[in-house]
This record gives C-alpha cells, structure tokens and sequence, in this order.
C-alpha cells in the first residue's frame, strides 16, 4: 500500500489529539512542555506532507520555523520551571494560582 | 440710529450683568444705582427713537445677525422700531425706570437687594426684546425670558412657601398657555414659510380662513396666559406674593400687556377672522366684570389692585377683538402709568404699615402719609375713568367702541364694570385714608416712605393726569401702522349722554364708597356680619371657588394619575426594563466568574474549548458558503 497525503494527516491529527489531551488533561508542567511539542510537530508533520505534495517548499521552510520557535519556546520554559522549581520545590500546575484575580 | 436701537435695547442686559456681580456680597447701593441709570439710558434712547418715529414717519429695521438659517428656514435676530413697538418701549423703560428708582428705597432693607435688580433688569431686557422683535421667533425668546424672570421674581423670598408655591403656579399656567401660542407660530411657519412679520402677514390673506382661525386662537391662548385672562387668571392674584415694584412692573404695567400687544401686533391675523375677534372681545369683556366683582370683597390692599389690572386688561381685550387696536394699545399706555402708580402707592402703605395688607386694619393714614395718599387717590380717580384724567379719555374710548360697533351687551358689560372699577377702588382709598385710625389698635406707628421714593413715583403722577392729552397725536402716529378707524357716536346728543351719564354713574359709585367706608363703625370683619355669611360674599371672597375647583379636581387627579404612572408604570414597566437588561450582564457575569479561577489547567481547557468553537464555528460558514445556492433553494422550497 503506497503511504500517501492522507496517511500523514491522519497521523498528524492523531498526534494533535494527543498533544490536546495532553494538554488539558496533564497536571506536571514538564510533561505539558511535551504535550506542547508533541502538538507543534504534528503541525509540522501536515506542514511538511502538504508541502511535498504540492511540490511547494514554502511549508517545509514554515516547519523550519516552527521548530525553531519551538526550541526557544522551550528553552525559556525550562528555565522558568526550574526557578519555580528551586523556590517551591514542585512543578504540580495546581499549585500555580498567584495570578488568581 | 441704530445706536439708539442698540443702547434701548441692551442698556437693561449691561444693568442685570452688573447687578449679577455682586449676586452674592452684602447689599451695595451700587447695584441698585447702576441698572437704574442703565434703565435711564434706555429710557431716553427710546424717547429719541419715538421723536424720530413721531417726526419722521420712518420706522427703523435692523438685522443683527443671522440666528438660524437651515434650508428654507431662516430666523435672524432682527429688531424693529415702528409705532407700536415704540409705544411699548417707552411704556416698559418709563415704567421700569420709575420702578428702579423705588426699590432702591423699598428693597433698603431687604437682604437680597443686588439679586433683586439683576432679576429685574433681566426681566425688562426680555420685554425688550418681546417688543422689539421683528420675527415670532424673537417674541417668543422675550415671551419666555419675560416668564422665567416672572418666576423668580414672585418667588423672591423663596424661603416663603407662598412665595415659591405661586411662582410655580404662575410658572406652570403661563407653560400650559405657551404650548398654545408655540402650535399658533408652527401653524403660521407651516403655511407661511416665514416667521418675519411683515412676510408672514402679507401671505395670510390667501390662506383658507380655517387655517387663520386656528392661527389666531392657538396665539390668543398664548395671550391669555401672559394677560392672565379667564380661566387662566388664577396665578395673577397670587404672584401679588412679590415684592410690590415687582407686581408694579411685571404684573400690572407690563408683562400682563403683553398678551394685548401680541394681538394688536398680529392685527392683520385678526383682521381676516372677525369671529375670533369678537371671541377676545367678549371674553375680555366677561373678564372685565368677573375681575371686577372679585375685587369688591377682597381684603388683600395688592390682590384688590391686581384684580383691577385683571378687569382692565379685560377691557385692552375687549378692545383689540373690535378691531380698535390702536385703543387697545392706548389704553395699555394710560393704564400701566396709574397702575403702577397705584401699586407704588400700595407699597408705600405696606412699608409703612409693616407689611400689613388688609385695610379694614387701616384707616386714616391720609394724616400721616400725605404724599401717597394724594398718589393713589389720583391714580384711584384715573382708573375711575374721572374727566380729565388719562382714565376717562382711554377706557371711555373702550366704551364708545363697544357702542358705536354695536355690541351692546359688550357696551352694558364695560359700563356696569365701570362703576364696579370705581367703587372697589375708591374702597381701597376709603378704607386705607380715611375713617378712624385703626391701625392703633395693633400697635403700629405708620411713616411716610422716603422722599426719593415719592420724587421718583412723580412720573408716572403726572402721566396719569396728562396721558389723555396725547390721544389725538397719539392716534395720528401709530395709525400709521394700525387700522385708523375713529370712532364717533353719530349724533352729538348720544355722544353727550353717554359721557355726562357715565360720569355721573362713576361718580356716584365713588360717592357711595366712599360713604359705605369711612363710617366711624368700620370694624375689622371677624367673619359673624351677617353680610360675610350671604352666599354672594362667599362665592366672591373664594374666587367663585376656581382654585378650589382647580386644586380638588385639576391638582388632585393630575397628582393621583402621576402616583398611578409612577408605580405601575414608571417602577413596574420602565425601570423593570432597564433593571432587567442589567440583571442579564449581572447574573452572566456572577455565573461565569468562576471560570477565571486563576487554575492554569483550567484556562488551558478553556483555551481548548474556545479553539474547538471557533474552529467548528469556521467550518459551519465554510459549510454554507460552499452548499449557499443548494441552501437557498432548499429554503425557498420551504416558503420561506
């Protein structure tokens, strides 16, 4: 069976669900970093899928983009937790109600 | 000459803006002296614009500037001097600056002096420009200048319930009857595309006489609100709760003219509908008696004077609907000057008196108060109509219309109302000067008013006597403008029978005043004489019960239907509504406050849970953008 276009964006949209349910459902904030990635590059994979089949780079230069967006994303976002971390010494999104009005 | 114009015109303005100044300092003589000069300023101004007027013939017409001007509508701030404006304006700064003088010495001790001549500068300012407008527009700025400075004038002493209850009612009856003129100028606008006399009368004449009529009595009740006619007239008598140069100026010599002088202005109006005419004649003739029988018992000194003003301005009414304007006019003159004179006068007893206004609590006061005494019986004898004062020439003149139109009910009516006019007046005098000195009784040393008082009311004394002597030059010079009908009984016989005879009856009416009232037995009434039980004294003395009726059948139902509109429908429909659409934000925003708990992961889910809306939301236009045209054919197969 020839894998096409469709392949990759059900995989794509299963891999959003995923990344979404991870999301709302996911009380460790480093494991919501992940379900953050794991939403960006399902992103990606339709990105780059669409791309090649309309032979038109534009999509793949946008994931590019994103991956790069990705890492700085997660790059602030560890630092942070690890602040949060060394003051309260847990990373439980609960905890995390200072903002509350 | 324009100059002139101007200076008649906002020397009284200049005035209340200086007297406004000092609106909240301790009482100055200043504020007083200065808007009396002003009044002088103004006064000579129009005199030399009656000169030119009377001399040249020329009538002067200035536009100075434009106020509105929006499509066809075009209303500018014109003024006009002609003969009957010019009339009016020296009858207001003569009147006005007499009355200025006065109160210096009236208001003397009177903490709100400096507030009392602003009002009273402002209020001749607007009568200025009531007469002086060119426009309908104009007229109805100085109608309701004129209206508000009434109000705050007869509610002076505020902290006085009276005072501040008539102001309103005088304030509430004058709105009602300026509804009605402000329909009469939608009603001329409308057919006449102008508001400018002279191009609104030149259309009238080819207009439906319907549409005239309804003209001509939505303005007349304009007018009988002003001129406090029947069944208006109620708030007269009581705006007598002002200071007395206020009731001198505003509620005898002036404002109340002004219903008669929007009739004499509007004459070509009335000319084309005789029947609305001989409505105002026979409605002022009514009122003329039914004013004057009310002055026969009253024991109030100022409310006896202000019906007088009701009864004349009766007559001023009865004139103009004859179509004799220029008598109208005529007797407006003569009698502003003996009116005010009179009322002064009043104010002169009432100071002296300690502001006692019945007279049975009088009497002989001529001993001490020789100067007023010798006023007021003159302006009494004026008002009479007595040869050779200015009332016998002016309100004869009335009778004679009356006679020689053949209206000889209206003719009966005005001469029986004479001898009531004499004899309630020379009542006054009778009771106030004479007879036994009864003010002993309570305790009071009467005194004669200042000097400058008595100097400044000698005007108007001498007017009172001479204003007759001008009827001829008079007549020659405003018929320029009015109607020139002379009025003559046919044979001299007639003529001579009818004077002598009216004098004869006037006479003897104040003979029998005078000596009903000067008996040695005059006792103030207790209410237990058996003539203050007849039917006729309590059907007078309670104003044929009007005010009753108005306040038990008018106030009450008005106040219980506004209680009615107040609660069922002000509280249970209007603000339910509103607090309704409030409620809604209200509970909304209760309910879902607790969405922003400040949890992370809630929001989070919140985010999620918008994304997915608004993502099906752009599926469902998608969705219809793409099926649009099979959409629209499925719904017009449902009729739709």
């Amino acid at each position: 069976m020839e894998i096409g276009l469709n392949h990759y964006l059900v995989l794509s949209t299963i891999l959003f669900a995923i990344g979404l349910l991870g999301v709302i459902r996911r009380k460790n904030l480093l494991m919501l970093f992940f379900a953050t990635e794991i939403l960006l590059n399902s992103v990606n994979i339709s990105f780059a899928a669409i791309s090649h089949y309309y032979g038109d780079l534009t999509g793949q230069m946008f994931a590019f983009f994103v991956i790069a967006i990705a890492a700085s994303e997660v790059a602030v976002g560890l630092g942070l937790l690890i602040v949060w971390h060394k003051k309260h010494n847990n990373i439980d999104l609960d905890s995390m109600s200072t903002m509350r009005g | 000459m324009e100059l002139f114009l101007y200076t008649a015109l906002f020397s009284p303005l200049v005035g209340s803006l200086f007297a406004a100044l000092f609106g909240a300092s301790p009482k100055t003589k200043i504020a007083g002296i200065v808007p009396s000069i002003l009044l002088g300023v103004s006064f000579l101004s129009s005199l030399i614009l009656l000169v030119l007027v009377m001399g040249t013939g020329l009538t002067l017409h200035v536009e100075m500037m434009t106020w509105m001007a929006t499509g066809d509508l075009y209303i500018p701030f014109g003024f006009v001097v002609d003969e009957v404006s010019v009339t009016m304006m020296i009858v207001v700064t003569l009147v006005s600056t007499v009355v200025h003088v006065y109160a210096i010495g009236y208001m003397d001790h009177d903490k709100g002096f400096n507030r009392f001549f602003s009002y009273l500068s402002a209020f001749v300012f607007s009568m200025m420009i009531l007469v002086m407008s060119d426009n309908f527009a104009g007229l109805f700025i100085g109608w309701e200048g004129v209206g508000l400075c009434s109000w705050l004038l007869i509610g002076f002493w505020y902290h006085k319930e009276s005072a501040s209850w008539a102001a309103n009612e005088a304030f509430i009856m004058n709105r009602i009857a300026d509804l009605g003129m402000l329909i009469g100028i939608f009603l001329i606008y409308w057919n006449t595309g102008t508001l400018q006399y002279e191009e609104a009368f030149a259309v009238m004449p080819s207009l439906s006489t319907d549409i005239l009529t309804w003209m001509g009595i939505f303005l007349f009740i304009g007018a009988m609100g002003k001129s406090a006619q029947f069944p208006l007239h109620t708030w007269l008598a009581d705006a007598m709760e002002g200071p007395t140069p206020v009731s001198a100026l505003i509620h005898a010599a002036t404002m109340v003219t002004a219903g008669v002088y929007l009739v004499v202005r509007a004459n070509p109006l009335y000319e084309l509908i005789p029947s609305v005419g001989l409505f105002i004649a026979s409605l002022g003739a009514f009122v003329a008696l039914f004013a004057a029988s009310m002055a026969l018992v009253n024991r109030d000194m100022k409310r006896v004077i202000a019906y007088s003003t009701l009864s004349q301005l009766g007559y001023m009414f009865a004139a103009a609907g004859l179509g004799a304007y220029w008598v109208a006019l005529f007797h407006l003159m003569a009698h502003a000057f003996f009116k005010a004179l009179l009322f002064l006068g009043a104010g002169n007893v009432m100071h002296a008196m300690h502001d006692e206004l019945d007279p049975f609590k009088m009497g002989g006061l001529s001993k001490v108060m020789k100067g007023t005494f010798l006023m007021m019986t003159i302006a009494s004898v004026a008002l009479a109509g007595i040869f050779p004062l200015a009332g016998f020439f002016s309100k004869d003149l009335i009778l004679e219309v009356a006679f020689v139109e053949h209206h000889y009910i209206i003719y009966t009516v005005l001469l029986f109302t004479a001898g009531l006019t004499a004899f309630y007046s020379f009542r006054l005098v009778a009771l106030i000067f004479h007879g036994e000195d009864r003010y002993k009784l309570f305790g009071i040393h009467p005194h004669e008013a200042y000097k400058f008082m008595l100097i400044a009311m000698s005007p108007l004394l001498l007017l009172a006597i001479i204003a007759g002597a001008f009827k001829m030059s008079y007549f020659e010079m405003v018929t320029n403008l009015l109607p020139a009908t002379e009025y003559h009984v046919h044979s001299a016989a007639t003529y001579w029978i009818m004077t002598i005879g009216t004098q004869i009856f006037v006479a003897l009416a104040i003979l029998y005043a005078y000596k009903k009232y000067t008996r040695k037995d005059i006792v103030v009434p207790d209410g237990t004489s058996k003539m203050e039980n007849s039917f006729a004294y309590k059907l007078l003395i309670n104003q044929y019960y009007i005010p009753y009726f108005y306040q038990e059948y008018i106030v009450k139902a008005y106040r219980e239907l506004s209680e009615v509109f107040w609660t069922k429908i002000d509280q249970k429909v209007v603000d339910a509504t509103v607090d309704g659409i409030a409620n809604v934000f209200y509970q909304t925003g209760e309910r879902t406050r607790v969405m922003q708990s400040g949890n992370l992961s809630t929001m989070l889910k919140w985010m999620v849970a918008g994304t997915v809306a608004l993502l099906s939301l752009a599926v469902v236009f998608g969705l219809a953008a793409r099926y649009s045209a099979e959409i629209k054919t499925f719904l017009s197969g449902l009729g739709v």
